[in-house]
């Protein structure tokens, strides 16, 4: 297949688990060789999406071709060439990594002549070669992500799908996962999807799809997003917030907020606003800050909460979504 | 395009590999897989093999040598060891006990994850079923290995061939019993509800196989009942196989041997082994449904 084929095409893809519509008709398209980041709160879709994607699950209706393959007709052709590392761990404990791993080549079919010097080039690139004959029971939770990662790699994917790879890891730990994510898309001829409910995570992907509520809210590559919202965001610390924010909204004609303690508003370029805010305010200021729009002010823009307030309102939601889906 | 950054980036060096298409000798690689684990796993797990042995020496030493003074008639025609008698019944349990709890890994490994890896394989579902009953059967006879190196404690002679055809005979019967339990671990998503109904489904399968009295003289109900359980038909060759070998008077051997009866026709060896066969591919396929069936 030549290189412009996508590796995910995706065209109004649904699941329902009863009366609960998961995953609305949504429709995006990966290219072959992009870090392609699914990011939303836990409850979005977001998962379903992935598990439908990955022939887990069956779509209620729309289409899906993952490299080149239908995920509902041709599902063996879909798994010869996924490698999947899920949320929950999928590793015998009782095993060590290296047999772990043999037991991966021996249901994937992997030629015999290579499955040598192919475990070793994934176990080296996670770090876990000189480790491999211990049992995975007594590997740390980091180690076990990394071994999944390289389990995931060892039949030569070209889609490599991670379901928050990096959820319930220390921050240490998250770094090194993505270290090893963008190295191996230096290695390998490899698309990359991945979910994450983390922000900053996301900045690392190529492009981005933003899902809440079962549809996509938008998607790009984060600069745009961020580009998009465009105003940074100042705050500052004033003797009197009160009339603070009234100077602001008479003298400058900005919505100017109390958050978390400090007068808050949006303004572009804030750097070069700031000396304007000293000489016409008025009001003494004590400090100031101005950052840039984050992926969180993208989500916030989009669906209107922070990725924390959807994840409480989504959580019951998400509760009937599971119920049904373990029925 | 792909080619050219391979060449250029740092990493030349990778080894891509290509999956092939699936067919009989994939299927044969995951069976293969699927049967080295469990051995891998009983191999490691040394206290289950210990543990699989208590109940069955139990019975074996223990109960075999306390009731043996109840029973201490002999009178004219000679004497039978108490111990002799039970010896093929407590192989028969001993293997039952481990081809249930090889078959209740499956649940294990569905709570554990794992499970999961082997249904997203591009295999089919049967190489699954497959190697996880023959690698079960291969655990159970290798446990019961173990009860059949105590023959001499109960009287029963270490012959070569008797002892090769009591293995093959476990086999073929712990086969079945993983078959059954396999296709009892497809429906169920908790370790303590599999033991539960392994418990509640093995007791009374024990108790009513002739593993430990004899088929003759019972009352109906319990003849009845003794003949509608798949597990006399696995007991039985083994009881025919140590008594053969034997040097008992007629009369001992119908007493403690007397074969399974069906309304007065003795039931031939081979036929019991069909029918224990029969029950292990069938469960199996009926098993296989089930795995095609779950996503």
């Amino acid at each position: 297949m030549p290189d412009g084929d996508p590796a995910v095409e995706v065209d109004g893809l649904t699941r329902r688990f009863g009366d609960v519509e998961a995953v609305r008709g949504i429709e995006f398209t990966v290219r072959p060789g992009e870090i392609f980041g699914f990011l939303g709160p836990n409850g979005a879709g977001k998962s379903t999406t992935i598990n439908m994607l990955c022939t887990l699950l069956k779509p209620s209706g729309g289409r899906a071709l993952v490299a080149g393959h239908d995920v509902v007709r041709e599902r063996d052709s879909v798994r010869r060439n996924i490698g999947l590392v899920f949320q929950d761990p999928t590793l015998d404990g009782y095993l060590s990594g290296e047999q772990n791993l043999r037991f991966h080549a021996e249901l994937y079919g992997v030629p015999r002549s290579v499955v040598g010097e192919r475990m070793r080039q994934v176990l080296e690139m996670v770090g876990l070669w000189d480790r491999r004959g211990d049992l995975v029971q007594t590997y740390s939770g980091g180690m076990k992500r990394r071994l999944e990662i390289a389990r995931g790699l060892l039949h030569s994917p070209r889609v490599l799908f991670l379901d928050e790879p990096t959820v319930g890891l220390d921050p240490q730990t998250r770094s090194s996962i993505w270290d090893y994510i963008r190295q191996l898309k230096e290695a390998e001829e490899i698309t990359i999807f991945m979910t994450t409910h983390y922000m900053d995570e996301a900045e690392y992907c190529d492009r981005i799809a933003i899902m809440d509520s079962g549809t996509i809210v938008a998607l790009d590559t984060p600069e745009a997003l961020k580009a998009g919202v465009g105003e940074d965001r100042v705050r500052i610390q004033t003797a009197d917030d009160e009339a603070a924010i009234a100077a602001i909204k008479e003298r400058f004609d900005l919505e100017a907020v109390m958050s978390e303690g400090a007068v808050t508003f949006r303004v572009a370029a804030g750097e070069a606003f700031v000396p304007r805010l000293f000489a016409g305010l008025g009001v003494p200021i004590r400090s100031v800050s101005v950052s840039r729009p984050s992926l969180d002010d993208v989500f916030m823009s989009f669906t209107g909460s922070t990725i924390r307030d959807a994840e409480a309102g989504a959580s019951d939601r998400n509760r009937m979504t599971m119920r049904a889906m373990r029925r | 395009m792909a080619g050219s950054t391979r060449a250029a980036g740092p990493v030349a060096d990778v080894v891509r590999v290509r999956v092939p298409e699936p067919g009989l000798r994939q299927d044969v690689r995951a069976v293969k897989i699927v049967l080295h684990r469990e051995l891998l796993r009983f191999w490691r797990d040394k206290l289950r093999m210990v543990s699989g042995l208590v109940q069955p020496v139990l019975w074996l030493l223990v109960m075999g040598t306390g009731l043996s003074n109840l029973m201490a008639s002999g009178g004219a025609d000679g004497d039978i060891d108490l111990k002799t008698f039970l010896f093929p019944g407590v192989c028969a349990m001993s293997v039952m006990f481990t081809a249930m709890f090889s078959a209740g890994s499956i649940v294990w490994d569905r709570e554990f994850g794992f499970l999961r890896e082997m249904l997203v394989a591009p295999v089919s579902r049967s190489a699954i079923v497959i190697g996880k009953c023959i690698g079960g059967a291969l655990v159970a006879t290798l446990q019961g290995a173990v009860i059949v190196a105590l023959a001499g404690l109960a009287g029963v002679p270490y012959d070569p061939l008797l002892l090769a055809e009591l293995m093959g005979l476990m086999f073929l019967g712990a086969f079945a019993l993983t078959g059954f339990g396999v296709m009892m671990a497809a429906r169920i998503k908790q370790m303590q509800s599999f033991f539960a109904l392994m418990q509640m489904a093995m007791m009374p399968m024990m108790f009513l196989s002739g593993a430990l009295y004899p088929l003759n003289g019972l009352p109906t109900w319990l003849s009845v009942l003794t003949r509608l359980n798949p597990l006399t038909y696995a007991v039985d060759p083994m009881r025919q196989a140590v008594f053969s070998r034997l040097d008992l008077s007629p009369a001992l051997q119908r007493t403690f041997n007397p074969g399974v009866t069906w309304n007065g026709w003795v039931v031939p060896v081979w036929l019991e082994l069909v029918i224990v066969v029969g029950m292990g591919v069938g469960l199996m396929g009926v098993a296989i449904l089930e795995f095609r069936h779950s996503d």
